[in-house]
């Protein structure tokens, strides 16, 4: 119900329209602190009632402002929930904002259905830093985020936990990467479907067994593919800020951030025991409760962990945050 | 881990009465946990004092007991029913506190109960404020600061470190005298060289203010694998300085961002888990400065409170159920989300609609009250409003409240019409005095509050002031200004179209209320809307914001475009509820709304439950088929019956709430159940009821209406003092007293009503020393049969709600029995009742008059149910549905061989101000019972229950008027008897002693010392008996009750409560007390 300013910059949800089901948008404005990335990456942001008059110590602007200045689309006063259920029934689809006199609807029909689609699209290519860069100086381990369109409360988790954070565009190599010689590999999350982003997956297999390996989401989906896995498109996705994970190590249950349209397939038992590489020894750390889908995994061997939920929260509840520890500690 | 399967018995305790702070909610939550275990198999036992809950239904439980919550009684039910464990944690701060004692006094160790779903050190760390605060620095959160200072430099210099409001208290003065708030240094050393010098120990504690700080509160449920979940925040409306028992309050919150969200998420998580709650519910307060983000936490409860009912309504989630399956071993994990199904319940509820609650106070009950609001909570009930927007949302609680206000203003109830606030604003240097009363409302809170906003608005404040005056957060009031904009707009509108209309509905607007403003009426509004097709539509509060499908049928109306309601072609029947909880308007108007869900389920006819109280069993969505969660107005039933078609609707149950729509909606084609409302209204108008009254040749108590205070006179000269006097234009006893002579007739015109031919009053003969009672019966059209027969043990002239009673009676003759029964078969006959019926009649010399007649569902519904076992809601239900008597096989009672006795419950102690002298008027909040075999041992456990419970020996004070000292004399004898010593002052003592009774004579108020009130300050005086001279604060006397009130000296203010308390006293000093069940007690019917 909080945390608009954090999804409209949330690289992951970039050429997708967003709808908000709680109903009052834009209560505490924006400020300059909680954004996730530079500007705005949605497409278009749909709300039931907009406020315009935010109230809160922190508010620089208005969302209004805010989305105006980057040309962003939004729209009020829509039936949000009825879309909502709209979607839960047939599923995330493609959609225009529009405005004007002359609109008629079987054209805007026609021209949504043109528009391409998630599935299969390299939408990474939109988001990657343009060139690698150093996020902060001072750190115990070194970590080479590849930026598949990275938040930036990851990479504040990461500088917490004392590493030293290089960003990496997505295409970088393997080889580029490790002679940088860092502790870790970080895979960011980011926008649309892993298959589309085949030299991703590349880079990822040449690093497994070389250096620790840690993703979060979209990462998960990359080091999935990497391993052999499939990806799968869910019907809706996961999104929100209250989906219950378990963490099988401890059987204790954190209330979760998601925010994915694509999930990785866990191998079952007669594939892992038919596979000669490395999917026996792949374990699975977190589940899902609400739909028992896979939230997490890993490969002790290879010191690779992964979950597919947000630790960093931002926007949402924090319980998951010591996964940033456990990739230290794998590191260490 | 599933539940634990070492545990067969489990004893839960309930709260007790309804007291303002402790209301239904404890009902629901109760009620919910006796279900939830049930349902795992466990026996349930439960102890609970209130007759009029859901909680002690017989069905509820498998052992119920009806007994006083007092340690000494949970001790002999631990010793009979030998439960493994106790429960505490559902039953409001009484629950803990006597679990508190029990397990402090080692008998639930010696009797091998084990405390579930509570840890005491925990409670003991929330309670303690030091000790919390300790705690709370020791997990990095913020908490007020504050010192323990000796001097006026100490505090001088405190306030340099952490600025002004202070608030200044000085340690170990009763009730905080000597305190107050600094808003400077000269106001600080005042105050502070002044605690200093009261304070025993020359120290004050100083503390920084947090008024005018933002107010947010988390509901928080732990699991015992330390799984804990956020249920649901919440945002007052008024903030810091008020009790959040009397703010306006909104969830989920609105004005802070996800990082403050979050942070306060962690800490509350943090808290949860040092203070070591293991399993269920808490709630935490935080206070926030509105200007930097400081945070601080306020408090924690460690239980089940007001808010977690209040959350559960607002979310769906069902916190009281899921905390007792969380007590017996389950974790959050294992158990489902009833809404969704396929979904855990271990998840943080997503709202995607705004929820408004709104308290109810009575303040006009009570006479000399101070009406401001203050940290020390005086609601008696809430509402709540569910709609997409807080707009929507804020107006459809204030027009839920049953105060005859149709949202937020506009609606032609304001005290300042629009006209006259332009006017104002825009005369010639403006209405100084109507600014400045506006300025005054809206800088001390006061129930009105929210009203004067929009009068400032109107006259031209703007939102920077307002602030500054209420310190009300913006964005609300951006919000309110918003409505008042569409207001505006709609008041410049020629002719308002289909778009316009829309918008305004959004905007939560009432068809009252956009009558008002287009100037015509509801019904043209109401056809406009047909006209154009603006219907609301309805849509599903799920917990999860549409995410996952949802089975439970729990709506809101609002104007949208998608309607979610399925309705099915089944029978079904609406049963509209009581709206919130008020004086003479309580949980028992809402249990026989459950009850009639019951009844409605048993003979499979769907049920449709509307009503918008937060608190209530009624709200809860396993009540019901479909809940809809709306304001009990014209418009939202009218507009729930056009989507349900229901085959019929039962509004006799809800108290005066739905009789009130009764013509109405018969008149718009809906079909009412039961007595027909002409028959309703017949019971109301004087004079067709008179008529009634010749035809039966039943006798009455002479009367007549009064025009003036000429013709009052002379109908009260003709009549004879003493006489009854009310105004004809309000119902429940409200402005109703007794007068003995001219002097005081003419007073109360002048003071309470303002006479005309069109607002006559109302005069009765009072008759005096009568014995009022109470029937309550059933018919079927055909048969009438009574249900039980109460006699009251204050004479007529106490209101019915106030006076307790005895079933069966325990005074009257078998005769005059017989007549009250024949006259309630014939009044049933006359008014066509289907339903029940409640009369009630004042008995003298064995002579039968009829005082009133409601043919609807009456206060003392549960406690004639629970005292002889059949459910009279549920039959009359039955009634209703065309059933006969013969065919639900009900066609006489019989009496029990056991007696039971309800006594009602005051808020006097919460308003200082108040004189506790019963009277016509209702002013009580909620009721017990007590039950046993003789007369004595029932009163005396009623009066435990009530919390005055009897003493065994000891001094009693007598100070009674002239014309009641006659009648003091065989009480006095009798306490004499007993071995009581008397006191009494100089009148009362002589007169006594002239008829030789043994008395000591003590000093009145200003004659000398030590007076009355030192002795019932030295604890001398263990009981009193006061026939009062006067009433109100002008009375020494009034002094001598309120000072018995805050010692809880128990105190009869009629010779028969004293008559009463005599046989209790001696019934106890001859037995013990002994516990029994009422599904025992059934069994002998």
């Amino acid at each position: 119900m909080t945390g608009y300013q954090e999804i409209i910059t949330d690289p992951s949800y970039w050429g997708q329209i967003v709808t908000m089901t709680y109903p009052l948008i834009g209560n505490y404005g924006v400020n300059p602190e909680d954004s996730q990335s530079s500007a705005p990456c949605v497409e278009g942001f749909i709300v039931r009632e907009y406020c315009n008059y935010p109230q809160n110590w922190r508010s620089k602007e208005s969302l209004k402002s805010f989305l105006d200045r980057n040309e962003i689309i939004g729209i009020e006063g829509i039936d949000t929930r009825a879309l909502t259920r709209h979607i839960r029934r047939d599923g995330a689809m493609k959609g225009i904002i529009t405005v004007g006199e002359k609109i008629d609807s079987t054209t805007m029909k026609k021209k949504a259905q043109q528009l391409p689609g998630l599935k299969g699209r390299d939408m990474v290519q939109h988001v990657t830093c343009e060139q690698e860069y150093e996020w902060n100086e001072q750190g115990k381990y070194h970590v080479v985020v590849i930026d598949f369109g990275c938040k930036k409360s990851i990479m504040e988790m990461l500088v917490e936990s004392d590493c030293r954070v290089t960003v990496v565009p997505a295409s970088t190599s393997a080889e580029a990467i490790l002679r940088k010689d860092p502790d870790g590999v970080f895979l960011s999350n980011g926008p649309g479907d892993p298959a589309g982003v085949s030299y991703g997956v590349e880079t990822v297999k040449e690093l497994l067994g070389k250096k620790p390996i840690f993703g979060i989401c979209f990462g998960q989906q990359i080091l999935g593919r990497a391993l052999g896995l499939d990806t799968y498109k869910l019907k809706f996705g996961h999104r929100g800020a209250n989906h219950p994970v378990k963490n099988l190590d401890t059987g204790q249950v954190e209330i979760t951030v998601q925010n994915h349209g694509f999930g990785v397939v866990f191998p079952d038992e007669e594939r892992k025991r038919q596979d000669d590489g490395y999917l026996k020894d792949l374990e699975i750390t977190h589940v899902n409760l609400n739909d028992d889908s896979l939230e997490g995994f890993r490969h002790r061997d290879l010191k690779c962990m992964t979950v597919q939920y947000h630790p960093e929260a931002a926007a949402g509840p924090r319980d998951s945050r010591y996964i940033f520890k456990e990739f230290v500690e794998l590191m260490a | 881990m599933p539940k634990r399967t070492d545990l067969e018995k489990i004893l839960i305790i309930g709260s007790g009465p309804i007291v303002i702070g402790q209301a239904c909610e404890f009902d629901y939550s109760g009620s919910q946990a006796c279900k939830a275990l049930r349902q795992e198999g466990y026996e349930v036992v439960l102890l609970n004092s209130n007759p009029a809950t859901i909680m002690t239904d017989p069905e509820m439980a498998d052992r119920t007991y009806i007994e006083p919550l007092e340690p000494e009684i949970v001790e002999k039910i631990i010793k009979k029913e030998e439960p493994d464990a106790l429960l505490p944690t559902l039953g409001g701060q009484t629950g803990l506190n006597l679990a508190s004692d029990l397990s402090k006094s080692g008998v639930l160790k010696d009797n091998d109960v084990e405390l579930i779903g509570a840890n005491f050190d925990a409670i003991q760390t929330t309670e303690d404020r030091q000790q919390f605060k300790d705690v709370m620095r020791e997990i990095e959160v913020g908490v007020l600061k504050s010192a323990h200072i000796n001097t006026v430099e100490g505090a001088i210099s405190f306030s340099k470190e952490v600025g002004f409001p202070l608030i200044i208290r000085p340690s170990f003065t009763l009730g905080g005298s000597g305190g107050g708030i600094a808003y400077n240094v000269e106001e600080l050393e005042e105050i502070a060289d002044n605690g200093i010098s009261q304070s025993p120990t020359n120290q004050i504690l100083v503390e920084e203010s947090v008024i005018g700080w933002k107010e947010i509160e988390l509901e928080l449920m732990r699991d015992k694998n330390d799984n804990v979940v956020i249920v649901c925040s919440m945002e007052n409306v008024d903030p810091m300085g008020v009790h959040t028992g009397d703010s306006i309050t909104v969830a989920p919150v609105q004005t802070l961002t996800d990082r403050e969200y979050q942070q306060m998420r962690d800490e509350a998580l943090r808290i949860i888990r040092k203070v070591g709650v293991e399993t269920g519910g808490s709630n935490i307060q935080f206070a926030i400065n509105p200007e930097n983000g400081r945070r601080v936490v306020v408090e924690m409860n460690p239980r089940v409170s007001r808010s977690s009912a209040l959350a559960s309504k607002a979310t769906g989630f069902p916190i009281a159920k899921i905390a007792a399956k969380l007590a017996v071993g389950y974790t959050l994990d294992e158990l489902p989300n009833d809404i969704t199904k396929e979904t855990p319940a271990c998840f943080e509820p997503a709202i995607d609609y705004c929820v408004t609650k709104v308290p109810r106070w009575d303040f006009d009950k009570f006479m000399g009250v101070d009406d401001t609001l203050t940290t020390q909570m005086k609601a008696v009930g809430e509402v709540m409003g569910i709609g997409r927007t807080f707009k929507e949302s804020y107006q459809k609680a204030l027009r839920s409240l049953e105060q005859g206000r149709f949202g937020w203003g506009a609606d032609g109830k304001d005290d300042y019409s629009y006209e006259e606030l332009i006017a104002a604003r825009d005369s010639e240097g403006g209405n100084e005095e109507l600014e400045e009363e506006i300025k005054s409302k809206l800088s001390i809170p006061n129930v009105e509050r929210v009203f004067y906003i929009r009068y400032a608005m109107l006259m031209g404040m703007n939102i920077e002031d307002i602030y500054e005056a209420t310190k009300i957060d913006k964005w609300f009031l951006y919000n309110m200004k918003e409505i008042l904009d569409m207001e505006l707009e709609l008041r410049d509108q020629e002719e308002i179209d289909s778009d316009f209309l829309f918008r305004a509905k959004q905007y939560g607007f009432s068809d009252r209320q956009l009558a008002h403003i287009l100037k015509c009426e509801e019904d043209d509004i109401r056809n406009l809307r047909e006209r154009l097709g603006i219907d609301p539509v309805y849509k599903l509060v799920d917990t999860c914001a549409a995410e996952f499908k949802a089975y439970t049928p729990y709506f809101y109306s609002t104007y949208e475009s998608e309607e979610e309601v399925r309705t099915s072609d089944k029978k079904k029947v609406m049963v509209l509820g009581g709206g919130p909880n008020r004086i003479g308007q309580g949980i028992e108007f809402d249990y026989c709304c459950v009850q009639a869900a019951y009844a409605l389920e048993e003979e499979d006819v769907e049920v449709i439950m509307v009503n918008c109280n937060p608190e209530t069993v009624s709200t809860d969505y396993d009540t019901s088929d479909r809940l809809y969660f709306e304001p009990l107005t014209l418009e939202n039933v009218l507009d729930i019956c056009s989507k349900e078609d229901p085959d019929g609707v039962i509004l006799q149950f809800g108290g005066q709430t739905p009789l009130k729509l009764a013509n109405k909606l018969k008149e718009e084609g809906v079909k009412i159940l039961g007595t027909s409302p002409s028959s309703i209204d017949l019971a109301e108008d004087r004079e067709k009821f008179s008529g009634i009254v010749e035809k039966l040749s039943l006798s009455q108590p002479q009367n007549g209406i009064g025009q003036s205070f000429e013709s009052a006179r002379t109908i009260a000269r003709d009549i004879g003092y003493p006489v009854l006097v009310r105004p004809s234009y309000v119902l429940g006893g409200r402005a109703m007293e007794v007068v003995y002579d001219d002097e005081s007739l003419q007073d109360y015109m002048e003071r309470a009503v303002n006479v005309s031919p069109q607002h006559p009053v109302l005069i009765d003969k009072f008759l005096e020393d009568a014995i009022e009672v109470d029937v309550d019966a059933i018919s079927d059209g055909e048969k009438c049969v009574v249900g039980g027969v109460m006699e009251h043990i204050e004479m007529a002239g106490v209101h019915s709600g106030d006076s307790a009673c005895a079933l069966p009676p325990y005074s009257l003759s078998d005769e005059v029995i017989e007549k009250i029964s024949d006259q309630t078969q014939k009044l049933a006959a006359e008014l066509n009742v289907v339903g029940l019926i409640n009369i009630q009649f004042a008995v003298k010399e064995e002579e039968v008059y009829l005082l009133e007649v409601n043919p609807r569902a009456s206060r003392t519904i549960p406690f004639v149910s629970k005292t002889k076992g059949f459910s009279l809601a549920k039959l009359a239900t039955k009634t209703m549905l065309g059933m006969s008597l013969e065919e639900l096989n009900f066609t006489e009672t019989t009496d029990p061989d056991y007696i039971s006795v309800k006594e009602a419950v005051f808020p006097f102690i919460k308003f200082p101000g108040v004189d506790i002298i019963l009277g016509p008027e209702m002013r009580s909040t909620g009721e017990v019972m007590g039950i046993d075999e003789s007369f004595g041992l029932a009163f005396a456990k009623s009066q435990m229950s009530a919390g005055d419970p009897l003493p065994l020996e000891g001094t009693v004070l007598l100070t009674v008027a002239d014309r009641d000292k006659p009648k003091v004399v065989e009480v006095a004898r009798k306490f004499r008897e007993l071995g009581f010593n008397l006191m009494a002052t100089a009148g009362t003592a002589e007169y006594l002693r002239e008829r030789d009774i043994e008395i000591e004579q003590v000093y009145k108020i200003d004659q000398g010392r030590p007076d009355i009130i030192d002795h019932i300050k030295n604890g001398n005086i263990h009981f009193i008996v006061n026939r009062p001279q006067g009433k109100g604060p002008k009375f020494d006397e009034y002094k001598m009750r309120r000072q018995a009130l805050l010692r809880k000296v128990p105190i009869a203010t009629t010779i028969q409560g004293a008559e009463a308390a005599v046989q209790g006293i001696g019934k106890m000093r001859s037995n013990n007390l002994d516990v029994k069940p009422i599904q025992d007690y059934h069994k002998n019917v």
